[in-house]
């Protein structure tokens, strides 16, 4: 990314949250420089955004057509704690495509070990939630170390097919379910006898919903820490070019490996909140369906940019869940087959959608947003009050920094 | 003896049909750096197009079946060149927009299919003779496996002495081992392209069809799940390589017979392993070049 060298290496201090940081795009200077312009009021407003979004299960907001009901609603707090998990998924999906530049297509194996983990040891076990999450985690750092040290090795389309059998051998397990502990095809309900009355039954959705909210900021804050960090623009550099990275005396291997484990690792922290939200693990979460499903995501967002992963996953799952809706309204139903057919099938318009965007919408959505900016600012760069971030009282601050 | 001789055969059957996919594929990964997603696609379209040629004169007679083959294969073709055309061409050179652009059509083709036709498999009716076995060595084998084994055997003729004899099979030889001198000669490489996409969607067809034959069924998934083992033998074989597609067809569909007979239904795993072994033991294939 094109997180400027002067910011400190270090974690982002507590004000950083969803929506600081560079914006999309690579390699672009006036990004760099508007972004530590940008930084300070970008932070607040994302923490703003999070405490906005924390408090809607205590509003009676709607969105007609988007949302199904008002934002008090169990249903409503349902779809939008899915789509805070997706876009924590996403963003872990984006630490591997767009920081470190490796094509997996067997992230939802990572997922799925945190899914059905969690609901294996809950069901088997008498470990409270918390203990058996941890165990959870620590068995997806395993898996993920061991994986990836193997799938390491190979680089470019044979790492993207070493992890493709992977996962397909995790899904194979997961469906045969040779050891009588996945369900199978039927999948398998949460046993609840460890989990806190606070997280069960459909009146304490809510609650749910505070989790997998909590579960994106931290997701989204660990990313930026890495993004950051010097692992991150070790990582960057290997994207770029690996055999610079190696020439210079730097370790590509073992850089990609650390940022792998913790990719997968927060896949699988997400999926045991999936686990409470859904509460059930179905062998869908490990297919490479699945996978593809999350690469669309980050793709239709914008590969390399954070929040472009998080407002795709976002816009994904909402198109997914209410344009089966909208399949089976009678608008669709009255129209003639030609028409109808293709209109009942979610996945057709969002793989249709998914294809025009990578053909005439080059880095996605997040890609036209800055296209957008930039053209705005070309336009106008003296208005009065500036355009967005481009206020002129910050200018100094980026200059006075040497870089 | 017998039940090993069944293995073997009915595995180089399957090797058939893994093969029928795996030679499109590697074709197009190694002309043009393309890992095709939506070649199942193709595979499902083309089975779905040749069962309904072959309904109207009879699903259970050998017209109907020589039909099915003929207008499967035509369909994947046709298919494939379309795709190749609309939406590979313009993104020249974008390799991974290139694959991303397959995922989508993967994902928007099978929910189209399931539109069309339902998402549950639908029984097909085949010729009489295709649903007995026939005593061999000892073994009973079913009569697909040697349907099979015929079929993908004369695909691999008709490519071999197309790539070997032809005109286009010349430059399409040349563009795998070295496509920026074949350009650099002045020849319009992109012709070759459209017509690799042409022949490996020709084959995926076929193979649909095929498919049917021996699976006994028809379903809007089929393609997807025999695309994953294409995968996986694309990648065993060396990228970019036709004789190693045809024999790690043989082997991984052989030990995968084996593996499922002999150890608890494990052939998937095994496959699985192979794959990684392979790989970490020689990342390029069997037979793919070391630059791959």
């Amino acid at each position: 990314m094109n997180a400027p060298d002067h910011l400190p290496a270090t974690p982002v201090t507590g004000t950083a949250s969803p929506g600081a940081g560079a914006p999309p795009g690579r390699g672009e200077d006036a990004g760099q420089v508007s972004a530590v312009r940008a930084a300070l009021p970008r932070a607040v407003g994302g923490g703003l955004a999070v405490i906005v979004l924390g408090c809607l299960p205590l509003l009676a907001l709607t969105i007609p057509g988007v949302l199904p009901g008002y934002t008090y609603e169990p249903g409503t707090l349902q779809l939008l704690g899915l789509c805070w998990l997706t876009a924590a998924l996403a963003l872990t999906y984006h630490l591997l495509l767009g920081v470190v530049g490796l094509l997996s297509f067997g992230h939802a194996l990572y997922f799925a070990a945190g899914v059905y983990g969690l609901a294996v040891v809950l069901e088997r076990t008498d470990i409270p939630l918390l203990p058996a999450a941890a165990v959870v985690l620590a068995g997806g750092v395993l898996l993920a170390g061991v994986i990836g040290a193997i799938s390491l090795r190979v680089t470019g389309i044979s790492f993207a097919m070493v992890t493709l059998a992977f996962a397909q051998a995790g899904n194979v397990l997961v469906r045969r379910d040779p050891a009588d502990l996945t369900g199978g095809e039927e999948g398998i309900a949460l046993a609840t006898g460890g989990v806190p009355d606070a997280f069960v039954g459909v009146v304490n959705t809510r609650n749910l919903y505070w989790v997998a909210l909590a579960v994106l900021v931290v997701t989204y804050l660990v990313a930026l820490w890495i993004e950051r960090s010097r692992a991150g623009h070790m990582a960057a550099a290997v994207r770029e070019n690996e055999t610079r990275v190696r020439i210079i005396g730097g370790r590509p291997y073992v850089v990609k490996l650390v940022v792998f484990v913790l990719a997968a690792t927060l896949a699988t922290m997400v999926g045991t909140a999936y686990l409470l939200l859904q509460s059930g693990a179905s062998p869908a979460v490990s297919t490479a369906d699945f996978t593809l499903t999350i690469l669309v995501m980050v793709v239709l967002g914008g590969v390399g940019s954070r929040w472009g992963a998080v407002v795709g996953a976002v816009l994904y799952t909402v198109l997914d869940q209410r344009l089966g809706e909208f399949a089976g309204s009678e608008a669709v139903a009255g129209l003639p087959a030609v028409l109808r057919v293709p209109l009942s099938e979610p996945m057709f318009l969002l793989g249709t959608c998914f294809i025009l965007v990578v053909m005439f919408l080059p880095g996605g959505i997040a890609g036209a947003a800055s296209r957008a900016v930039d053209r705005v600012r070309r336009r106008g760069p003296r208005g009065p009050g500036g355009q967005g971030s481009a206020g002129p009282g910050e200018r100094p601050v980026a200059e006075a920094v040497p870089s | 003896m017998s039940t090993l001789i069944l293995l073997l055969v009915t595995g180089v059957g399957l090797g058939g049909l893994y093969f029928l996919v795996a030679s499109g594929l590697s074709l197009i990964y190694g002309l043009m750096g393309i890992l095709n997603f939506a070649h199942g696609s193709f595979l499902t379209l083309g089975a779905f197009a040749g069962l309904a040629a072959a309904s109207a004169v009879g699903q259970d007679t050998w017209g109907g079946l020589a039909l099915g083959l003929v207008v499967g294969a035509v369909t994947g073709a046709a298919a494939a060149a379309v795709t190749e055309l609309g939406l590979i061409r313009p993104l020249y050179e974008r390799h991974i927009e290139q694959v991303l652009v397959t995922v989508g059509l993967a994902l928007a083709s099978v929910a189209l299919f399931e539109g069309i036709w339902g998402p549950n498999p639908r029984t097909v009716r085949r010729t009489e003779w295709l649903t007995r076995t026939t005593e061999f060595l000892g073994a009973r084998i079913p009569n697909t496996a040697f349907l099979n084994i015929l079929a993908a055997a004369l695909v691999l003729g008709v490519i071999v002495a197309f790539l070997k004899y032809t005109r286009y099979g010349l430059i399409i030889r040349a563009g795998v081992e070295n496509r920026a001198m074949v350009t650099a000669l002045g020849i319009d490489v992109r012709t070759a392209f459209t017509l690799v996409f042409a022949v490996g969607g020709a084959a995926a067809g076929l193979g649909g069809v095929l498919a049917t034959q021996s699976l006994n069924y028809v379903s809007p998934h089929m393609g997807a799940s025999l695309l994953i083992f294409a995968f996986i033998v694309t990648v065993i074989g060396g990228m970019g390589s036709l004789p190693g597609a045809a024999v790690a067809s043989v082997v991984v569909a052989v030990l995968q017979q084996l593996a499922n007979y002999f150890l608890a239904n494990t052939g998937d795993f095994i496959v699985v392993l192979l794959l990684a072994l392979v790989l970490l033991v020689r990342p390029s294939g069997l037979m793919g070049r070391r630059a791959a």
